[in-house]
């Protein structure tokens, strides 16, 4: 298992001399670029240093002193990555260089430092909030902020035992309910109007035909629609049927992971992560595990890592299928590819099931390996879909679909977005392998045990929707070889390293743990102060960052392609919105 | 499926004519009639939804229920299975969908968090279940509720239609058909228009208590 | 050909439509309603219908399967319960979102705690189905039930006389960790035993 080191040869303090300093603290790693210095250092990163996929902006709330702005980038080719930080002193207003010049796919993560934090960021292009409304009072992941159910900083709380008398949390607060308002607030006569700011960055669109101005139609797709993607809503400028504007608009399903997360203790945050990307809990579950063992130094026992090998394939395969099933969904043959998908969903859930209890939120791993063993029968059960009837159904699911006529004129030809702005764009996953950029983090900087499976990671190279499609069929025919080999090679012996506890030790620091998630990178960037609580506990979703290109994948075509580019991405809204 | 009680108790139809001769109340016609053919609303929030579809897909077949069309729409649906977290924001238009649902309409909340905030209560864009604000019929604990404990629920809930009257219902009353809740406003937190006059007071309220000490702020160092 | 995709697609759903009317013949009699037939409609050699009739039909259950927690209690012979939980409080400590509430009273002449809960509350609006409580009981007096049919027509707040129910149940859901449970208690009994002995 490789850690997360600093590239030998860069000495960052040589690009820009006494603005950039190595990061003192004790098991932090990096370097802290002062603000005037941060365009230069990251362009020299990017041009001349190979960084060009900037993994994750963040921010981190150092009450009292300080705030912090985190980036994390990596090389395309492969290799460790390398982590930069900006402090700012904590005193309003804070304002912190956009750094979407050099990379364009931070413009979402900054508005959401912005929504939660506070930190403004000068040259931004739309700098609104993302995840609240327009009009919300507070930025919540503030620590001295305090959400209206607040009872203590750290769970568990005193008021469960040992007086625990059953008491609802609405009685405890001032308005009976989850909300708090500011002093002398009268309901009656404030004017509230946060789609303003909406239409009004979607205004700038009209065309003008000889002379004749135009204006477009405003449609607003979802949060309520018939794809299954979840409340993810879009706000498109029509002109005709074709796009000239979009703008997403998310935070329907924001469920406050962040800012749960650091209330809970770090086991405790372990099935929370299963609702995270809510097909995939086995492979969320495991960034998750990875970022605390690298803080605590442990290492899984070899039959937990490959039980979680094994997991996370399926997984793979199972979310493959449905995200097959669901795009043939949104292009109208409802329902039958999707009910077959399904079914073969159905079965890999029995294992999770059988291994895990229950089918969608497995919470499976611990901090050193995985909770249960496999029961009897559950590795015969896998051995017989793996080897005989999983790559029996993706022929019969091909045969089904990919010459399909209707399909391929649907699909192909219509570009989603060419391997160089999905770069800049931080994309990652499928769709980036798509545009013909071969990064996958299980060969990039491979964890747990997949340098020792042989498998090709997936590549196409024209990046349509078409090539998306059979994209995912690769990818599911590579997961097939991996678990063929981890099925035959899988040892005896203990399923975790020491013993069970629910109390864990992690030391201080910062860790980066990221994987290679069906949807995209996945990446939980955990600071610990040695509490039994994180102090900051924040996810990198690539459902989130994805989207961000959404615009321009967008713009140009036709309303309908916009509802198959959007099946393609792969969104879950659990993760994009936390 | 269980098998609707079409028969009026108390009558004695004989063996041979059971399949073709029914005696029964019109109050058990129309509820049977009513109950096979629930349409539930498309209403996926989150995980929860993931269950619903699974329940749809060919395992644990709900339109043996009658359960197959599944309308995006509200217009067309008779039942709003609210599946997943309710956030405030989402929560207007939930409120406005469930308006726009013509009667007879039901509410399930599937899930630990639409029946009441689920792991997510404490969370600041959480509305702690969905009853605060549209009528629920039936409660399915779980998360995620199994398809087979959802379906357990939906036959509880075509239980409780079994238990309607004609009589009763408001839909054929004097007086408006449907009960319009007014729709929630996103200011600095989310606002019912039923409880403003409340919150003016409350907030009110805790402008006074802070004209003393300002509060002091959480965190460590 | 244009139109062969569309034919070879329409060939795959002819097959699946054929495989119902064969499975169900080679399987006749025996492919609904009986268990045989429901493990077979869950086994890699699954073709045909794969719909399981819930609620004629329930698919068995895994052993590791989790909903709601329950209370264990066993019988103490004079028909009354024992209550094996302690009210140590780790399942409310290690609850993730705190739906555990437990109520623990000191014993009046000695002062020490009584080891029973005076009462106990589980929130199933609030409950995530994790299974840490149940993981790390020390006494495995609280255990992941199966019973999914709990929707009802009002929230559901659990008290102690709703969570209690006998350690035979335990041993029908959960055969081998019941089994593995009893094992670690006579061996923490006779090494007790073996120890007072010792003593005296």
């Amino acid at each position: 298992m490789t850690t997360l080191d600093r590239t030998e040869a860069l000495d960052l303090s040589a690009l820009a001399p006494g603005s950039v300093t190595a990061d003192p603290r004790p098991s932090y790693q990096g370097w802290i670029v002062h603000q005037t210095k941060l365009i230069e250092v990251a362009t020299a990163l990017r041009d001349q240093h190979g960084f060009d996929l900037l993994s994750s902006v963040t921010g981190v709330d150092y009450f009292p002193d300080s705030m912090e702005v985190v980036y994390h980038a990596y090389r395309t080719v492969g290799g460790p990555g390398l982590v930069f930080k900006v402090q700012l002193p904590r005193q309003d207003p804070m304002e912190v260089p956009s750094i979407t010049p050099v990379w364009p796919g931070a413009e979402f993560q900054e508005r959401e430092i912005w929504d939660l934090f506070g930190i403004r960021f000068a040259g931004h292009p739309d700098l609104r909030r993302i995840l609240m409304w327009e009009g919300f009072e507070g930025h919540p992941l503030r620590k001295d902020w305090r959400e209206p159910f607040y009872e203590e900083d750290c769970k568990p709380l005193k008021s469960r035992w040992p007086e625990g008398y059953y008491a609802s949390a609405e009685d405890k607060t001032v308005y009976k309910d989850n909300l708090q308002f500011p002093a002398n607030f009268d309901p009656e006569k404030a004017v509230f109007d946060g789609e303003a700011s909406l239409y009004g960055a979607l205004a700038k669109y009209t065309t003008v035909h000889a002379g004749l101005k135009t204006d477009h139609v405003v449609l607003n797709l979802g949060p309520q629609h018939p794809s299954t993607h979840g409340v993810f809503r879009a706000a498109v400028v029509l002109d005709g049927e074709t796009i000239v504007g979009l703008k997403p608009v998310m935070g329907y399903l924001h469920r406050n992971h962040e800012k749960i997360g650091e209330r809970n203790t770090f086991l405790q945050n372990m099935p929370y992560t299963d609702r995270l990307d809510y097909f995939n809990s086995m492979s969320s579950n495991w960034g998750y595990s990875l970022a605390v063992e690298r803080l605590m130094g442990v290492q899984p026992p070899e039959r937990a890592e490959y039980l979680r090998v094994i997991m996370a394939e399926l997984s793979r395969i199972q979310n493959h299928l449905i995200l097959i099933g669901m795009l043939l969904n949104d292009l109208g043959a409802y329902f039958t590819p999707a009910l077959y998908a399904f079914e073969e969903r159905e079965l890999i859930l029995d294992i999770f099931e059988a291994a895990s209890g229950s089918r969608m939120m497995c919470n499976y791993h611990r901090f050193g390996g995985v909770a249960r063993d496999l029961p009897d029968g559950v590795l015969e059960k896998i051995r017989g879909l793996v080897q005989e009837r999983l790559p029996r159904k993706v022929d019969e699911f091909e045969r089904l679909l990919t010459e399909n006529e209707i399909l391929v004129s649907r699909l192909r030809g219509v570009p989603v977005i060419d391997g160089e702005d999905a770069v800049r764009y931080s994309i990652t996953g499928p769709v980036l392998r798509a545009a013909g950029v071969p990064y996958d983090v299980r060969r990039a900087q491979p964890y747990g045990i997949y340098d020792r499976f042989e498998f090709d990671v997936a590549l196409r190279q024209h990046g349509d929707l078409y090539d998306n499609y059979l994209i995912r069929v690769d990818e599911i025919r590579q997961s097939l070889r991996i678990l063929q080999q981890a099925v035959k090679q899988m040892p005896d012996g203990p399923i975790i390293a020491g013993k069970p506890q629910y109390q864990v030790r992690v030391p201080a620091g910062e860790a980066y743990g990221r994987i290679e998630a069906p949807k995209g990178e996945l990446g939980y960037y955990v600071v610990s102060t040695g509490k039994p609580n994180p102090w900051r506990y924040h996810v990198r979703a690539p459902s989130f960052i994805n989207i961000t290109a959404l615009e321009k994948m967008c713009v140009g075509q036709k309303i309908a392609d916009f509802v198959a580019i959007l099946g393609v991405i792969d969104i879950v809204l659990g993760e994009l919105d936390r | 499926m269980t098998e609707p009680k079409l028969n009026a108790p108390g009558y004695e139809i004989p063996g041979d004519l059971e399949h073709a001769v029914s005696i029964t109340t019109l109050d058990r016609l129309y509820n049977w009639g009513r109950r096979s053919s629930v349409w539930p609303m498309m209403f996926g929030l989150a995980c929860c939804a993931i269950e619903m579809i699974a329940a749809q897909a060919s395992r644990y077949d709900l339109a043996r229920f009658g359960m197959e069309v599944m309308r995006p729409s509200p217009r067309q649906s008779d039942l709003m299975i609210v599946a997943g977290t309710v956030t405030k924001k989402m929560l207007p238009n939930i409120v406005r969908l469930y308006n726009q649902m013509p009667e007879p309409k039901y509410v399930v909340a599937m899930g630990a968090c639409a029946a009441g905030g689920g792991p997510f209560k404490e969370g600041y864009n959480v509305v702690a279940g969905v009853d605060k604000f549209i009528p629920v019929d039936v409660y399915i604990p779980g998360c995620p509720p199994t398809p087979q404990a959802l379906t357990a629920g939906l036959i509880k809930l075509q239980e409780k239609i079994d238990r309607q009257s004609i009589r009763n219902v408001r839909w054929y009353q004097k007086g408006a058909d449907a009960v319009e809740i007014p729709v929630p406003v996103l200011g600095p937190d989310l606002m019912d228009p039923r409880r403003f006059a409340e919150i003016k007071q409350l907030a009110a309220q805790t402008a006074a208590r802070q004209t003393g000490a300002p509060e002091a702020p959480a965190g460590e160092a | 050909m244009y139109g062969k995709g569309i034919l070879k697609g329409l060939s795959v759903t002819l097959k699946r439509f054929i495989d119902t009317y064969l499975d169900d013949i080679v399987w006749w009699g025996r492919r609904y309603f009986k268990p045989e037939g429901i493990a077979h409609r869950s086994s890699k050699n699954a073709r045909g219908i794969f719909t399981v009739q819930y609620p004629e039909e329930k698919l068995p259950l895994p052993e590791e399967f989790r909903y709601v927690p329950f209370l264990v209690y066993d019988d103490a012979g004079d028909g009354g319960r024992q209550i094996r939980c302690t009210s140590c409080g780790i399942c409310a400590k290690v609850c993730p979102p705190q739906c555990i509430w437990i109520v623990r009273t000191n014993d009046p002449k000695t002062g020490r705690p009584v080891p029973e809960p005076a009462d106990f509350f589980i929130d199933a609006d609030i409950c995530m189905n994790c299974g840490f409580c149940a993981e790390y009981c020390p006494f495995d007096a609280i255990i992941m039930d199966h019973d999914y049919e709990i929707a009802s027509y009002q929230r559901n707040v659990f008290n102690m006389q709703q969570l209690l129910k006998p350690a035979s149940y335990y041993r029908n859901i959960r055969p081998l960790n019941y089994q593995r449970n009893e094992q670690e208690r006579q061996a923490k009994m006779a090494a007790k035993a073996a120890k007072a002995e010792a003593a005296s």
